[in-house]
C-alpha cells in the first residue's frame, strides 16, 4: 500500500465542504438528547453548583477556626499570587483565593471531558453506523474529513466552557465582588486560560483522539483509549493552571505557546496519519 | 455523457470503467486477485459472486474509497488514487447499508450530500433535492428523521442521494439488500430506469434474478478473481453452443442412456451442480451414483432437427418421458455453468492433471466441449446459439 492512501498530494482544503461535515456532525449531536442533557449537567455542576455552594459558604460562613484554615491555604500559593490576593476581610480573601486560583483547572477539565467525549466516536462512529461508506466513497477529502470532525469535536465543549465561564463569572463577582472591591472577575490571568491556553490543550487532546478513533474498532474502545490520552492531559492542564498562571502572565502566555505549536504538529501529524479506508475500517491492521 | 462544475473533460472514448491486473488484500487475505474488468460507457454491468467474491472491494476499488496494491484503474480515464475528487465527484455509490445519518431527517441527508458533492445550498439545490425525492416516492417522508424510515425507505432515500449531483457512473452494492419482494422489484425497476440518460452502471449482487433482464455485462467474481465477463447471451453460447432440450422422466435413471445418441454434444445433470458447488465429493463407485439423474437432464444436440428422433428413440427404449422442453439457460444456469468449470479447473489442479474429467455434473460427454475462450467485454464470442423448435 501507498504511504498515504487515500490523500491527497498536497493540503488543499475545500472550506466549504469542511463545515458542511462539521456542522452535519453538531446537527446530530443536537438531535442526539443523550448527548447534551448530560453535558449540560456536567457543566452546571462544574461551573455553577459547585463554586455557588462553595463560594457561598465560605463568604457566609461564622465558623472563625474554618476561615483561618482555608487562609492558611494560600499561603502555599506563589507570593507574586498571594499579593494580588483581594478581600477587606478573612472571609473576602478566602473566597477570592479559591475563585481566582483555586477552580482555574476547572475550565480545563469540563472542555476536556467533553471534547474527547464527542472527538472519541466521530470516525469511529462513522464506520458502526455504516455512514463511512458514504464518506469515503464522497468527494471530501480525508483532511477534510478530519479537520471537519475535529472542529465538530472542540465546539461543543468550547461552548460548554464559554457559556458555563460566564454563569461563573457571575457568581464570582456577586459572591465575591462585594469583599472585595467591586466586579473583578474575569483576571487577566483567566482571559489568558481561557483564550490562550485551554484552546491549544483541547486541540492537542482531540487530535491525539481522532486518531485513535479511526484506529480502534469500536466506540467503547476509542473511549477507553481517550482516557488514557486525557487523563495526563488533565494532569498536567492542572498543574499549569495552579502553578504558572499565578502571580505573573508571561508563564501562561508561555505555556499556551507551547500548547499551541504543539497542537499544530499533532494536528499536522493527525491529518496525514488518517486514511480513508479507515471509514469503512478496511485499511491495514484492522 | 455530461461535464460540468469544474470537472476535467471526460475520455469519452475510454471505458467508463477498466481495470488490469489489479490486486488488493487485507493482511493476509487476498480480497482482488489480478482482475481485470472493462466496463463500457452507458451500460449496466453486474458484478455477480458469492460472499467474499471481492465485488464490494471492487467497488472501492473503483471511487478510490481504498487503493489497490497493483495493478491499474482507471475511471473515465482519471486514475483514482491520482484524481481521486474528480473521479468522485462523477461517481454515486448506494452501499449494502444505505449509509444514512439516522438522526438527521432525509433532506438533511441529502443537503449533506449536496454540499459535499460541491452543488452548495441554493433554491436550485432544494429544488433538485425535492425532484430526487419524488422521483423516489419519499417526498412525503423528507422533513421526517431517517431513524423512522422504514428500510424500503432508506433504500429510496439513498438512490436519491446517488444520483443528487448527476453522476455518470453509478455503483449499487446489492441495492435490495433486506428489502421485501415488491420493494426489490420497484427498486430494480428504478436503477433500470436511471440508465436512460446514458449513464453507466455497475451493481453488486449476489441474487441472480435481480440480474437477469437488467444485466448487459455480467462479471462473475470468485475469490477475488474474474472467472468469465461479457453479455449474459454472449456468455451463454459459449458455454451452451449447441441447442439444449430438457427431458424429464418417470424412470430418469434411464436418462444416462441419451449420450449414447448420435448428435447428442453433451448431457448435464439438472442440478447436480448444486453438489459440486456445496463441497459434493463423490470419489470412487458411488461417484457414479451422484452422478445419475435423479429428475432430468439437459442434452444439448448438435442439431436441432434430431430432437424427433431422439424423443422416438427414447421412448422406444423404454424412456417413459414426461418432459421434453427446449431450455434457454437462464443467467443462473449460467452461473452456476462457470463456477462449476473452476471447480473443475480446480480439482485438475489439485490433482496435478491426473484426472481428465472434472467430477461431477457431466454423465456422458461423447465429445468434451472445449472451455470457453477468454471472454472480452463487447466482442461476439461465437455464433448465435440455434434455436430449437418443440
Amino acid at each position: 500500500m501507498s504511504a498515504h492512501e487515500g490523500q491527497p498530494a498536497g493540503l488543499e482544503l475545500n472550506w466549504g465542504r469542511t463545515w458542511s461535515i462539521a456542522r452535519t456532525e453538531l446537527r446530530q449531536l443536537v438531535e442526539a438528547k443523550d448527548f447534551w442533557v448530560p453535558m449540560m449537567i456536567l457543566g452546571s455542576i462544574f461551573f455553577i453548583f459547585i463554586p455557588l455552594v462553595l463560594l457561598f459558604a465560605i463568604t457566609r460562613i461564622s465558623n472563625v477556626d474554618a476561615v483561618q484554615q482555608i487562609s492558611e491555604t494560600i499561603k502555599i500559593l506563589p507570593q507574586a499570587a498571594q499579593n494580588s490576593v483581594k478581600g477587606t476581610s478573612d472571609q473576602a480573601r478566602a473566597a477570592y483565593a479559591i475563585a481566582v486560583y483555586l477552580l482555574a483547572p476547572v475550565a480545563v477539565v469540563v472542555p476536556l471531558t467533553i471534547s474527547t467525549a464527542v472527538g472519541a466516536s466521530t470516525i469511529v462512529g462513522e464506520r458502526e453506523r455504516g455512514t463511512g461508506e458514504f464518506l469515503a466513497h464522497s468527494p471530501a477529502s480525508v483532511h477534510e474529513i478530519y479537520l471537519g470532525k475535529l472542529i465538530a469535536s472542540v465546539v461543543p465543549g468550547y461552548f460548554t466552557t464559554i457559556v458555563g465561564f460566564g454563569a461563573y463569572s457571575l457568581i464570582v463577582n456577586l459572591i465575591v465582588g462585594p469583599g472585595s472591591g467591586g466586579w473583578f472577575f474575569p483576571t487577566n490571568q483567566w482571559w489568558i486560560l481561557m483564550l490562550w491556553v485551554v484552546p491549544p490543550f483541547v486541540a492537542l487532546t482531540l487530535s491525539l483522539v481522532l486518531r485513535l478513533s479511526a484506529r480502534v474498532k469500536s466506540t467503547a474502545a476509542a473511549q477507553q483509549a481517550s482516557g488514557l490520552v486525557t487523563l495526563p492531559l488533565i494532569m498536567i492542564a492542572y498543574g499549569v493552571s495552579t502553578g504558572s498562571i499565578y502571580g505573573s502572565l508571561w508563564p501562561g502566555i508561555i505555556v499556551g505557546a507551547l500548547a499551541w505549536v504543539l497542537a499544530f504538529l499533532t494536528l499536522w501529524r493527525g491529518m496525514r496519519a488518517i486514511r480513508r479506508g479507515r471509514l469503512i475500517g478496511v485499511a491495514d491492521g484492522l | 455523457m455530461t461535464t460540468s462544475d469544474n470537472r476535467p473533460p471526460i475520455d469519452d472514448q475510454a471505458p467508463a470503467v477498466e481495470l488490469r491486473g489489479v490486486e488488493r488484500s487485507f493482511g493476509a487475505n487476498p480480497a482482488l486477485v489480478d482482475l481485470d474488468l472493462s466496463v463500457p460507457a452507458g451500460s449496466i454491468t453486474v458484478l455477480l459472486g458469492p460472499n467474499g467474491a471481492g465485488k464490494t472491494t471492487a467497488t472501492r476499488v473503483i471511487t478510490g474509497a481504498i487503493e489497490a496494491q497493483s495493478g491499474e484503474v482507471r475511471v473515465f480515464g482519471l486514475d483514482p488514487r491520482t484524481d481521486g475528487e474528480s473521479v468522485r465527484r462523477r461517481c454515486g455509490v448506494v452501499s449494502a447499508k444505505p449509509a444514512l445519518y439516522d438522526r438527521l431527517s432525509g433532506r438533511a441527508n441529502l443537503g449533506y450530500a449536496a454540499e459535499l458533492y460541491g452543488l452548495g445550498r441554493s433554491s436550485q439545490v432544494d429544488d433538485r433535492i425535492h425532484a430526487a425525492a419524488h422521483r423516489f416516492g419519499i417526498e412525503g417522508a423528507l422533513d421526517d428523521q431517517v431513524g423512522s424510515y422504514s428500510t424500503g425507505m432508506k433504500t429510496r432515500l439513498a438512490l436519491a442521494r446517488s444520483v443528487l449531483h448527476e453522476p455518470d457512473l453509478l455503483l449499487f452494492d446489492e441495492p435490495t439488500s433486506g428489502l421485501d419482494p415488491e420493494s426489490s422489484h420497484a427498486v430494480l425497476e428504478m436503477i433500470h430506469d436511471m440508465t436512460h440518460g446514458g449513464v453507466t452502471v455497475i451493481m453488486c449482487t449476489h441474487l441472480l434474478l435481480e440480474a437477469e433482464g437488467l444485466a448487459e455485462q455480467v462479471v462473475v467474481l470468485e475469490s477475488g478473481h474474474a472467472l468469465a465477463a461479457g453479455p449474459p447471451a454472449e456468455l451463454i453460447d459459449a458455454f451452451w453452443p449447441d441447442a439444449v432440450v430438457r427431458l424429464d422422466a418417470e424412470n430418469p435413471e434411464r436418462l444416462a442412456e441419451v449420450s449414447g445418441f448420435a448428435g447428442v454434444s453433451k448431457v448435464e445433470v439438472v442440478g447436480a451442480g448444486m453438489d459440486e458447488l456445496a463441497g459434493f465429493d463423490g470419489g470412487g463407485e458411488g461417484d457414479q451414483v451422484a452422478r445419475l439423474p435423479r429428475t432430468g437432464v439437459d442434452v444439448s444436440l448438435t442439431d436441432p432437427a434430431m430432437l424427433a428422433d431422439l424423443v422416438a428413440a427414447l421412448v422406444a427404449d423404454g424412456v417413459r418421458l414426461t418432459r421434453v422442453e427446449p431450455r434457454i439457460p437462464s443467467l443462473e444456469d449460467l452461473y452456476f455453468a462457470i463456477r462449476r468449470r473452476h471447480v473443475g479447473d480446480q480439482h485438475r489442479s489439485e490433482d496435478g492433471g491426473r484426472r481428465l474429467q472434472p467430477r461431477g455434473t457431466t454423465v456422458g460427454t461423447r465429445v468434451p466441449p472445449p472451455p470457453p475462450p477468454p471472454v472480452t467485454v463487447g466482442q461476439p464470442l461465437v455464433e448465435p446459439r440455434k434455436a430449437v423448435q418443440p
